[in-house]
């Protein structure tokens, strides 16, 4: 085992017992309704899968914090996504988050066994609740992206190894919303010249400029403590060497107390790196505090 | 962006949905019938009240309470709010909170306990999330007066 990799599963060993070790001594940091604290985007944004949504990681309301960390895996026929990271928010108002992602392209038969990026995360809640008053919660937030290697981003057109990803998006609660269940809808706006979220890199030789794309969710809140739901994301399609395509998924979120969540998908991914038609199975664990 | 989205049809079909269940449902008997009637919300209210007064976070804004009225004032509450041959015959909720510096998360624990206390009584999700919805709207007159 390379230095690299003892050091990466000292790491997310670390993050997986921290917030045990803290949800032992946290106080008043679960003023949020059990569910509205969501899951973890493999971006480290608080939100669904793919999704963010406008609330903030953990169940601190006004006057508190807290934060998550998770734990992130996509299998698909050709590849594999890990994500791991950690978020925190102050007094349900701004929310700052780390994560990094690793894509194993070995299928490939490349000498490079995998593509990595490391994502920083700010989020400002601007206006409105989750669940109470006049206004859905609205939130802005910008994602700062970079490739740990351009090599291979390089080699197939994209031009940059790091960018800023602006995004505002509306999430609402409706109680009852749905035949008696509370129905959840987020939608965003995003503006993105990512390649692949940014695996393969920023902009490219098709186009290079920022694209405006939506993302939105809906979920069901089946009973206070189970979700179902579908989240689609539309994204840029900059290389030339090969096409790539929106992706969408439909979720189920187990969230039997206020420090795990647990969220399972089947994702349709859509060609990536001239392999088509990757369908994939997601598994993401949550850990708030 | 190159393929046809299905999903934002269902999507759209969801924001549809919500656009109807937007505006605060209408008391329906149901509501009151999955509560169990008024032997059911006396007994979520007794439950209700119980584990107020043992969450540490919130009891001290009912040290003072006299607690068979409030019990009294709350079955008639809730039982008015869901569609049930009830009138509340107490004061409005901006009176009866002002001055109580509630805050959100205090707000949120009660929630939370009448949830649990609903889910003790086996009530219907349905029916749980009815009242929730009509409850919900009361919040502003509660908290931070």
């Amino acid at each position: 085992m390379s230095d690299r990799a003892a050091g990466a599963k000292a790491c997310l060993l670390a993050l997986a017992v921290l917030p045990w070790v803290l949800a032992g001594t946290a106080q008043a940091r679960d003023g949020r309704l059990l569910a509205t604290g969501g899951a973890s985007t493999v971006e480290g944004s608080a939100g669904g899968g793919i999704v963010p949504w406008a609330t903030l990681a953990g169940y601190g309301e006004r006057g508190q914090s807290g934060g998550t960390a998770f734990l992130t895996r996509v299998e698909a026929r050709d590849y594999a996504l890990d994500a791991f990271g950690a978020a925190y928010a102050w007094n349900n108002r701004f929310e700052l988050s780390v994560a990094r992602q690793r894509l194993d392209i070995g299928s490939l038969g490349l000498p490079l066994r995998a593509l990595e990026q490391d994502i920083l995360g700010a989020k400002l809640r601007l206006a409105g609740d989750l669940v109470y008053g006049d206004l859905p919660q609205v939130s802005l937030g910008l994602q700062y992206k970079r490739n740990r290697d351009f090599t291979l981003p390089g080699a197939v057109g994209a031009r940059d190894r790091d960018d800023l990803e602006p995004y505002l998006v509306a999430s609402r609660l409706f109680l009852a919303g749905a035949g008696g269940r509370h129905l959840l809808l987020n939608l965003g706006v995003r503006g993105t010249r990512a390649n692949q979220m940014g695996l393969l890199g920023f902009g490219g030789d098709r186009r290079d400029r920022r694209e405006w794309v939506l993302e939105g969710s809906a979920a069901v809140l089946v009973n206070p403590r189970w979700a179902v739901g579908l989240e689609y994301r539309q994204k840029p399609d900059n290389l030339g060497f090969a096409a790539e395509h929106d992706w969408w998924d439909a979720f189920v979120g187990w969230f039997p107390n206020k420090h795990v969540a647990v969220v399972a998908a089947w994702a349709d991914l859509g060609d990536i790196a001239g392999q088509p038609g990757q369908r994939a199975a997601y598994l993401s664990l949550q850990w708030s505090y | 962006m190159r393929r046809a989205r299905p999903t934002l049809a269902a999507i759209g079909l969801a924001l549809s949905l919500a656009i109807a269940g937007c505006a605060t449902p209408a008391p329906t008997r149901s509501t009151y019938d999955g509560l169990g009637g008024t032997p059911g919300i006396e007994a979520i209210v007794e439950d209700l009240l119980w584990r107020i007064l043992e969450d540490a976070r919130i009891n001290r804004h009912f040290a003072d309470a006299d607690i068979p009225r409030l019990h009294r004032l709350l079955v008639e509450q809730i039982c008015a709010e869901a569609g049930g041959p009830c009138v509340y015959s107490g004061e409005s909720m901006e009176a009866s909170h002002a001055g109580r510096q509630i805050t959100e998360a205090e707000f949120n624990a009660l929630v939370e306990h009448l949830v649990d206390a609903m889910e003790a009584r086996q009530v219907p999700v349905a029916a749980q999330n009815r009242l929730l919805a009509r409850l919900a709207p009361m919040r502003g007159d509660i908290i931070r007066r």
